[in-house]
């Protein structure tokens, strides 16, 4: 729903709109709206770095690091008497693509919710990569498709292979070349990447594919001979799932944090109470509660689908 | 642990036959002995450890995990193994044993001190390896890799036929290491003593009318009755007796009239039935004494079992399944008449000149003797294991029954609303199994309870009031007329499909392919 004045934590699509009067928000999560929504899918642009602050209407306002994707902030809003933190989108595991998510102290706390469940504890992506490449090495006949969100994961998972030592070209559907782009103008050195479409049939074998995941069942993927698929979020936690969705390879590589990340949050943040939404707020409503902390959920429109994750 | 649980991961995730051969090839090459053997009796449903209940690693977890959290975790999950698995809230760093480790320890573990050591592993595991212990502890093993598909890649990583493993399979032991060095050319082929072993059987295919009996000439087929009974082996020699069923099991124990009757050496194939003096009653009459623990002397009076013999694989200590079928069949009349029997008697050969004849013989006694059909051996075949082409053949009385493998049940409706009595029921295309009708009834109450349960134990997945089975359970199907039908992802759709029978013995790879049904449209 586009406002006037809105203040936008990153630049993933159930985070960020078109159409809003005035938009305030750190200069990378501003390039990635223009370049997803177009240079004037908003009215006025205020870029806003990482600790600087601007005061709006009597409140201090300043964004500092999620940890989530490029340009992911938490914002903290401060007047007088209360300081009051909303998370935005946000994990803990360090990641090449972003600077690292800072606690706050703060009086409430808004946190998101999307894996809060204590089933969900994320293993060391690279661990995870290295499963992918274990594969890619046993079975070098056949192509390697996985399944990314376009912004964040795409880049992020990139960045996680090549740590690995993997230099190869890695090949991409066209809906995230634009932002791989933008991530490597921002100094995210990803490496070689190359277009998958357009190619001849059987020159993708033993080639690695990302491609977003509403894309792996279209007729372009069918051009790959017998691809492995493999996916990579946080929900391939839950193996039912991951076959649910005909995946091989799961892949647990998650931008938000997990069920202890959130826990440990919230307690480094010392608020006094928390509002959570964005996810499963009724567990983490009740966890906050045995801690003695005052909590409610705060359902917010157009919670995001599974496959930013 | 680690490699197992990666294997056990991607054999349950990988929905291509040639890519679960290709995993476990793999694995059969790069794990050590005696791993890679535990593995192959995982896989292949041939370990029996002491099982712990799901239930009691749940009560260790709630000593330190919120119920209200466990229980939303969860209804979101699905599955009480892998919530328990993923929610498992200690971790160190110690090592975890190697498969055979652990799976040695589960074995001289006190039952009581079973969940203990599980406890202490599962804190050790990353939340894949959790995963896999508790399928290892609970017994839940279910990765959809049937026996044979594992002895396919037996067969390929050996580079030998999968005739050849099946011909030894059921003599080898866990962790057959002398398989894996025979498989790798460093030994000889293992050895095998036929009198404790079960000799996979030979089956037939359904003969088609129009397309078979032009090809197939009267003279070089020997006809006999199709019994309604059950498939058994006889192995007896050297002190030892057993009667196995087709998938292998063991039944000698509940039929020990029969088991002490009999005398000699030899492993025969034939017919179990129940009757006085080799007079069989009905099927239903059977199963009175079929999986039954103890047996009562009015049972044993009431319902006397006989064997009707069709078959001899070996005539002492040897092996004859490579002669000739009518060569077998004297070999068979010689061992009976030197080793008199007062339980067994011989399957009689139907003297025929004709198709047309032997349709009118088949009539006849479907109408006055209730027979099921008869059996069409080429005279010349040899005792091949598993459904060689163009062998052996059954013509059956009633063409309209499949047998068919249960794929969903759903609760039904009414006093039945607690009973998961609505079935869904799917037959093989291929290597998958496609859905191809529904039925709910035919059974009697008694059996509503059994598949109750049975549907219970095998849950793979839920879906609100829908549970999806483990494809193991096979039902014969009867039903009215197929018809071809785009509505349907088989493309045919059954008139009034009733359930005829549950075949408790028969496993699911011998249920019926789509082609048998298709043959059926009018
Ligand atoms: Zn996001
Ligand atoms: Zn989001």
């Amino acid at each position: 729903m586009p406002v006037e004045r809105a203040i936008i934590t990153h630049a993933h699509g159930d985070h960020a709109r078109s159409g809003h009067g005035h938009v305030l928000a750190t200069p990378e999560t501003i390039g990635l709206m223009k370049l997803r929504y177009g240079e004037d899918s908003a009215m006025h642009w205020q870029e806003l770095p990482y600790g600087q602050s601007v005061d709006v209407n009597g409140v201090t306002v300043s964004l500092h690091p999620a940890g989530h994707i490029l340009g992911s902030a938490q914002v903290l809003l401060e007047s007088k008497d209360r300081r009051i933190v909303v998370s935005g989108d946000y994990k803990r595991f360090s990641d090449g693509t972003c600077p690292a998510f800072t606690p706050l102290k703060c009086d409430i706390f808004v946190t998101e919710a999307t894996f809060g469940l204590p089933v969900f504890q994320h293993p060391d992506p690279h661990g995870e990569i290295r499963k992918l490449l274990t594969s890619m090495k046993n079975f070098p006949e056949q192509s390697h498709m996985v399944a990314v969100y376009a912004l964040g994961k795409a880049q992020r998972v990139i960045s996680l292979i090549r740590q690995e030592g993997y230099n190869d070209p890695i090949y991409l559907h066209g809906a995230m070349v634009n932002m791989c782009d933008f991530y490597q103008r921002n100094g995210v050195d990803l490496g070689e990447l190359r277009k998958a479409t357009g190619l001849p049939k059987g020159a993708l074998k033993g080639c690695l594919v990302l491609a977003p995941p509403s894309t792996l069942k279209e007729p372009w993927s069918r051009r790959m001979t017998d691809p492995v698929l493999g996916m990579a979020s946080g929900w391939m936690t839950v193996k039912q799932r991951a076959r649910q969705y005909g995946i091989e390879l799961p892949l647990v590589i998650s931008d938000h944090a997990d069920w202890n990340e959130l826990c440990q949050t919230i307690r480094e943040t010392e608020a006094g109470e928390i509002w959570v939404t964005h996810g499963r707020e009724d567990a983490l409503v009740h966890w906050c509660e045995t801690q003695g902390l005052k909590a409610a959920p705060l359902h917010l429109q157009g919670r995001e689908d599974e496959e930013e994750a | 642990m680690k490699h197992f649980a990666a294997f056990l991961e991607a054999i349950l995730l990988t929905p291509s036959r040639n890519q679960k051969i290709a995993h476990m090839v793999r694995y059969f090459r790069d794990a050590p002995d005696p791993d890679r053997g535990y593995a192959l009796a995982v896989l292949t449903g041939n370990l029996s450890i002491a099982n712990v209940k799901a239930a009691l690693l749940k009560d260790i977890v709630l000593q330190k995990v919120d119920p209200v959290l466990f229980g939303m975790s969860y209804d979101y999950v699905g599955d009480l193994a892998e919530t328990i698995g993923l929610i498992w809230p200690d971790h160190d760093r110690k090592d975890l044993p190697t498969l055979s480790g652990l799976i040695l320890e589960l074995e001289a573990a006190d039952k009581n001190r079973l969940p203990g050591i599980i406890a202490g592993h599962l804190s050790s595991a990353t939340p894949t390896e959790r995963w896999a212990i508790i399928k290892l502890a609970t017994g839940n093993l279910r990765v959809g890799v049937s026996e044979r598909l594992a002895k396919t890649a037996l067969a390929e990583f050996g580079g030998k036929t999968l005739d050849e493993i099946e011909k030894i399979w059921h003599g080898l032991e866990c962790p057959y290491t002398d398989l894996f060095q025979w498989l790798e050319g460093r030994g000889p082929a293992p050895e095998i003593h036929h009198h404790r072993t079960f000799h996979p059987l030979m089956l037939s295919h359904p003969v088609d009318e129009q397309k078979d009996f032009g090809n197939l000439n009267p003279s070089e087929f020997q006809a006999e009755w199709k019994w309604d009974g059950i498939r058994v082996q006889l192995v007896l020699g050297e002190g030892e007796k057993a009667m196995f069923s087709r998938t292998g099991d063991n039944i000698g124990h509940t039929f020990p009239d029969l088991m002490e009757s009999l005398s000699g050496s030899a492993v025969l194939d034939g017919e179990l039935l129940v009757g006085p003096d080799f007079t069989p009653l009905s099927f239903n009459a059977l199963q009175q004494r079929l999986n039954r623990k103890t047996v009562t002397r009015k049972m044993q009076n009431e319902y006397p079992p006989f064997v009707r013999l069709y078959d001899i694989l070996f005539d002492g200590a040897e092996d004859v399944r490579g002669l000739p079928l009518v060569e077998r069949r004297a070999r068979l009349e010689s061992w009976i008449a030197r080793n008199p029997q007062t339980k067994l008697d011989l399957s009689q050969i139907i003297p025929y000149e004709s198709w047309e004849q032997l349709r009118g013989i088949r009539l006849q006694g479907a109408e006055e003797q209730g027979h099921e059909g008869v059996m069409l051996k080429h005279k010349d075949s040899p005792y091949v294991p598993g459904r060689p082409k163009g062998l052996w053949f059954k013509w059956k009385r009633d063409p309209r029954l499949i047998d068919a493998i249960l794929m969903y049940a759903q609760r039904g409706h009414g006093k039945r609303s607690s009973f998961y009595s609505d079935y869904t029921f799917g037959v093989w295309k291929g290597n998958e199994i496609v859905p191809v009708g529904k039925a709910y009834f035919g059974f009697t109450d008694e059996e509503l309870l059994q598949i109750d349960k049975w549907v219970r134990h095998h849950t793979i997945s839920r879906f609100g009031p829908v549970r999806e089975v483990s494809k193991e359970l096979v039902f014969e199907v009867a039903f009215d007329s197929a018809n071809a039908s785009s509505r349907h992802r088989s493309g045919v759709a059954l008139r009034f499909p009733r359930i005829h029978r549950i075949r408790w013995d028969k496993p699911a790879q011998e249920a019926d392919r789509l082609e048998t049904l298709n043959s059926f449209i009018e």
